[in-house]
Parts: C-alpha cells; structure tokens; sequence
C-alpha cells in the first residue's frame, strides 16, 4: 500500500515533532509513506468560515497532490473530517471520491486498516489525559459519546494503553468541546479562551501531568490557556507517544 | 433601515467577566445535561425513540396543511374557536380583539415562546391590557425587562440575590432575603391575586393532536392550569409545528420532553386541553410567522421539529459560557442559531457563528435535527449573501487563493527563519491580537515539517541514488 502523508498546516510549522513521528509510526510498519512536497492545506478554514468557494483551489490541490496513493493519512482528525464530509467546493471526479473515501486520521487508519496494536517500542511513564477532538469523536466517530449512551469505546485509547508505564486520568466533562474550533478561537475569542481554560483545569485537577490528542490545533489552544493562566500541564500528539518519544 | 447584527461575541465577553454568575449558569446547566444522561440510561429504548420522535415529525411537517386542517375541524367540533395567524402583527391583532370584546383589561399568561417571538405583551400593554407572567422564571424575566435567556428556564442566568433585588424594587420584599423559598413564596403571595381576579387567561402549548382537536400543556408550576381555568377565558398561542397526527403519537413525544429538559422523567402537570369548561371560551390561535416559509427552505426546514426542551442549550459548551441573551434573540441556544435566521438573515448572521460545531447539540436532540450541520450549512449561506464582516471575507478569500498555489504559499515562506515568522501571523489570519488577548503563542521551533523531510529524507534519498 502507497500512503500519502498529509501533515497540516499548524503541525508543518507549530509542532515539525508530531509530523516527523507520524511518518516514522507509519515506516515501523512496514508503510511506504510519501510526502508530497506541493501540499499546503486542505481547505477547512475557508469551508468552516462559510467561504466554501475560497477552497476550491486548495481541495483541487489536494487532489492533485494525493490522488495517486491507495491511502491518504494524516496525523489530524479535524482534516480528515473535512476531506470526508465537507471536501465540496470542487466537482465530485472519480478521483476527488477515491481521495475522499480514502483519506484516513493516523489513530483510525493504526487501529482500522492496519489493525496495530502493538507498540513494543513505547514507553511513557506519566499521567494523562486523553482529548478527543470534536472532529476525531463526533464527525469521525474514533470513540464513543457520552450524549448517545453508546457502549464504551475508544480507538485511541485501545492504542494507548498498549504503551509501557502509561496511566489515566479522567477528567469531569471528558468529551466536552476545548473550544478552539477553527476561526472560532479568534472570532469568539473570550468564549474560546474560557472553554480552553476549563478543559485544561479539569484535566488538571483529575490529576493529569500531560494532555494527550490526535489533533495539534486543540492542544495548541490548550497549550496557550495553560501557558497563560499558569496550569501545570503539558502537552503531546498521540503520534509521538506512540512512536515511542520519552519525555 | 439596514439592521446591525448581534453582536454576539461582545456580551459573551462581557458575561464571561462575572465570574459568579458564568460559574453557576455553566454549572447548573452542565448538571441538567448529565440529569438527562441518567434518565436516557435508565430507558434502554431512547435511541428507538429520538427515532420514532424524528419520524413521527417530519412526516407530520410533510403532511401539515392536512393534519392542520383536522385539527381545526375536530377542535371547531370541541367547542374551540381556532384562529389563524400569518405573521406576529396578525396573532397580536387577533389576541386584541379577542380580549376587546369580553372587556377583559388584565391576562395572565404561562411561558410561551411564540407570545414573545410576536412581541404580544408589547402591542397589548400601549392598549390597556395588563399582562401578568405567571412562570417563576418568566416574571422574572418580565419584571426586569428582559427576554427569556433559555428556552426552559428562562432566568437561569440570574443568581438568587438578582431575583431579591428585583422582587424588593417590584413586591417590596427584604433585598437581602435570598432564600429561594421565600423569593418563591413572594412571588406565590403576589401573583396568586392576580391570577384570580383576571379577565382572561394564555398559555402556549407542547403539542397539538389532530385527531382529537386537543393541544397539550407541560409545566412544572401549574401555573398554566391556573392561567387556563380561573378566569373563564382561555386563549392559547399553538405554533403551526407543534402539530402530532393522533393520541397515541403523543407518548413518544411526552417521554421524551422532560427527560431531554430536565432530566426528569415526566413534567409535573401535562395537562390536556379538549375544550371549553362550561360557561368558558377557549380560543386557539394557530401562528404561522415564518415557519411555512422555513418549511420550504431544503436544507433547514427540519429545525421546525424542534420540541423547545432546551437539550441543545444545556449541552452546548458555547451557550453555558455566553448565557442566552448574548444572542439576542427570542430562541438561543443551538437551535436559535439555526432558527433565528430566518427570521432576519442579517440581524442574526452572527448566531451560526458562535459555535464550535462540536456536534454535542445534535447528539443530545430527542427529535435528531442536525443541529451542527445546519450550522454549518448556514454559513455558507450566509457567506454566500454577504452577511459576513468584509475582513473576514477577503482574508478567506486571500487564503485561498494562496493555499491554492503551493509555489507561491512555500515563496512566501521562503527560508525557515521567514517561514517561522510569517506562517503563525498568516495561519491565525493576521488576527493575533483576540488570540494573545487570554493565550499565550505556540512555541516557535526551529524547523518546519517541510524543510525537515526536505533536509533529512529528500537529500538522503538523492545521496542514496547518487551512491
């Protein structure tokens, strides 16, 4: 299988780390990853902000980009959400509707299509908490909400809890939104910061040392409520616990 | 006139500074939300029955003139006088002129939101009329000169201490009592006057059945009976959606309410209206307002199955932050942002905006509208018909076409150390001020994602074959 690598635009030039695990989790096993050179992003910001046609020429670029690999894989679950669901500004070719069906969130495409479970390599001795974005649980599904009274299940943490040393912690509100959601955080932005401090307090106080999650632009959000309001937590994308970083 | 949009963002801002207040509204709702939790895990069927609710509705929505019309012509044969109202000046006109013939110069209402989406008690009040709220919330709300900020519990955002301020200004009570069972006894002890020597009595209500020419009312206060029974004459404000095909539809729909609202199996009183007592009048008016035109609108017309719980409210991370009157509108909330629209397309461009689209709202839903992609779709629209700020659009619109053309977006980032500067200010849209405001910056590092694979993995592959 030919793996194309999407790595989006907060992790290309915020977080180059989670990126580089990514591809080195994928190359562990066994996969043939690219990296195409011309991309840029997949046109979520434009779509969210109701300026569908504003990303037009960035999902045509995408598809240009990533049409000839068999998967499309990105360490990202708000992306993969939009080339899933939204990826419409464009005419829906053949080759828009492979990209789409094949566009994958790293934890999913580890625990659905190559069925991984194993990480012999990876060791955190620490506390954390998972995050889930609202991208990854509610539009990929990756785990089970709280508002469906769904049987539990989580996908990232079937994965997790295969690291060596590794514990959790739970907070209250554990799938309640960290409010960054895109150009929300600048339009809304009292409303963004106050739900990004809550989330962080309530992993906090469960006793988390590290906020752990598939999708950097949360943790970034996170990360800089913390930073400012002096919350004692760090933060890490999921691709590096499980490439087998120890901090 | 060209109509400012809410600012929703601001006042969000601005209830967010009240520490006290914003703790207990995102508390107390957050413990409604987990209340519903419990009661959806006690009902192994609540999945089967947010799908039986949704089914039941949009096939009602699909059929509505027919059922509407039973529903007329079995209340005409109950004995109720049935009104309709094409828009908010039609159902107030209506109102009038029903209270103007029995002389009746004081009303005492139950909540109803369509009254307050029709603005009613400002068209009869210059008339004469003296209109009484007799739900705990919304007197207060009244009193304070307030809308309802929670379709539900609509002075939620009000702590006991502002309900003795204002009962002290408005019943001469103790400012300093905020015992809830005193605050609650004065208004009992003031309102119970009232209720008995009124002219005429409103209530809204839940659900209408069309087969039996019955609408049903669902409090918690009783309030509603009072305001229906005392005074001899009834009129009852029915939102044309409100409508269920028969009696036994309604079950779904009353197992669903309370526990979505409240997280309590069953209201306190549903009561069942079928008609005049002896030597009453009962009058339905059936209000259109909008809600045949958001019918036909493809892509939103199912937010006409809402059935007013306030789930979508009481889950909505946005809406426990922001409080229900920062958006300025009749219904907040999850579901105001997709309804108020179509109101006014320009006052509310704003409301489908203030969300995250997280998703919880749809989840929560007990009649499965799909409350966030709604959202979703209205900004489109809404883009679409210019209502968005000019800077917003043309920094869409440059991204764009940047993201587009990967020469130019790397041109532009030409060199780490450009890239390092110039990505964060273009990736946060230049609006860096509201995002350093309460948060610190991403931490910069030394070396993109792209230049790294291009130093460590493409030289390495060009040295490889060069070997």
């Amino acid at each position: 299988m030919k793996i194309g690598l999407f790595v989006p635009c907060y992790i290309d030039a915020f977080f180059p780390k989670t990126g580089v695990a990514t591809l080195e989790l994928l190359e562990k096993f066994g996969q043939d990853v690219d990296y195409p050179m011309d991309q840029t992003c997949c046109g979520q910001p434009m779509a969210n902000s109701g300026c569908n046609r504003d990303a037009a020429a960035a999902e045509a670029l995408f598809v240009r980009n990533f049409a000839q690999y068999d998967a499309i894989v990105m360490p990202s679950g708000s992306c993969a959400h939009h080339v899933r669901d939204n990826f419409d500004a464009i005419p829906q070719t053949d080759e828009v509707r492979h990209v789409r069906r094949n566009t994958y969130e790293l934890v999913e495409f580890l625990h659905d299509v190559l069925n991984v479970r194993d990480f012999p390599w990876a060791e955190f001795p620490h506390k954390v908490g998972l995050h889930n974005s609202c991208g990854t649980l509610r539009a990929l599904r990756t785990a089970s909400m709280s508002e469906l009274g769904e049987t539990p299940f989580s996908k990232p943490m079937d994965l997790l809890s295969r690291v060596k040393g590794i514990s959790f912690a739970t907070p209250k509100r554990p799938d309640e939104c960290c409010g960054f959601g895109g150009t929300f955080c600048v339009t809304e932005e009292a409303v963004s910061a106050r739900m990004g401090l809550d989330k962080v307090r309530d992993h906090h106080t469960a006793g988390a040392e590290y906020i752990v999650s598939a999708d950097s632009s949360c943790m970034m959000h996170q990360q800089g409520c913390a930073e400012r309001a002096g919350v004692p937590i760090r933060f890490i994308h999921i691709a590096e616990i499980l490439n087998g970083t120890r901090e | 006139m060209k109509v400012k949009p809410v600012n929703h963002a601001r006042a969000a801002e601005e209830f967010i500074k009240d520490a006290p207040h914003l703790n207990f509204h995102d508390e107390r709702l957050w413990d409604l939300r987990q209340k519903r939790d419990q009661q959806m895990h006690i009902l192994p069927e609540w999945q089967e029955l947010r799908s039986l609710a949704s089914q039941i509705k949009e096939h009602t929505l699909a059929n509505l003139p027919e059922y509407l019309e039973q529903f007329e012509a079995n209340a005409r044969k109950n004995g109720i006088h049935v009104h309709w109202a094409a828009d908010a000046a039609e159902h107030n006109r209506i109102v009038g002129e029903i209270l103007e013939k029995h002389g009746a110069r004081s009303l005492i209402k139950s909540k109803s939101m369509v009254t307050e989406e029709c603005s009613m008690r400002d068209y009869l009040e210059p008339r004469g009329v003296v209109v009484t709220e007799t739900d705990l919330g919304e007197r207060i709300q009244q009193l304070d000169g307030q809308m309802p900020s929670h379709i539900v519990v609509p002075a939620v955002h009000k702590l006991t201490p502002d309900v003795a301020k204002i009962f002290a200004k408005y019943y001469n009570t103790d400012p300093n009592d905020d015992d809830p069972n005193s605050l609650a006894w004065s208004q009992r002890l003031a309102a119970r006057p009232v209720i008995l020597t009124a002219d005429a009595g409103m209530t809204g209500g839940n659900f209408i059945v069309a087969e039996t020419g019955s609408f049903v009312v669902c409090t918690n206060e009783g309030n509603a009976d009072l305001s229906a029974t005392v005074p001899g004459l009834h009129i009852a404000t029915l939102g044309i959606e409100r409508l269920v095909p028969r009696m036994a539809d309604l079950g779904v729909f009353v197992r669903l309410l309370s526990r979505s609202a409240l997280g309590s199996p069953i209201t306190q009183y549903t009561t069942h209206f079928h008609g005049p007592q002896k030597g009453s009048e009962m009058h339905v008016v059936l209000v259109d307002n909008g809600r045949s035109h958001r019918l036909g609108m493809e892509e939103f017309w199912t937010s006409l199955k809402c059935i007013r719980c306030g789930a979508c409210m009481n889950t909505c991370p946005v809406y426990r932050r922001s409080g229900g009157l920062s958006y300025g509108a009749v219904y907040s909330g999850p579901i105001g942002a997709i309804i108020d629209p179509t109101f006014n397309e320009r006052k509310y461009s704003t409301l489908p905006f203030a969300s995250t689209m997280n998703g919880s709202c749809t989840n929560v839903c007990p009649v499965k509208i799909n409350i966030h992609e709604q959202l979703y779709k209205w900004r489109r629209v809404l883009a679409e018909h210019h209502e968005l700020p000019f800077v917003k659009r043309e920094i869409m619109h440059m991204a764009g076409k940047l993201l587009g053309q990967p020469k130019l977006y790397r041109a532009a980032v030409n060199g780490t150390e450009t890239a390092l500067q110039t990505l964060p200010r273009f990736l946060l849209y230049n609006w860096m001020n509201p995002w350093s405001k309460n948060r610190e910056l991403p931490h910069p590092v030394k070396q993109t994602f792209h230049s790294w694979y291009k130093e460590n993995r493409l030289k390495a592959q060009k040295k490889g074959k060069t070997a």
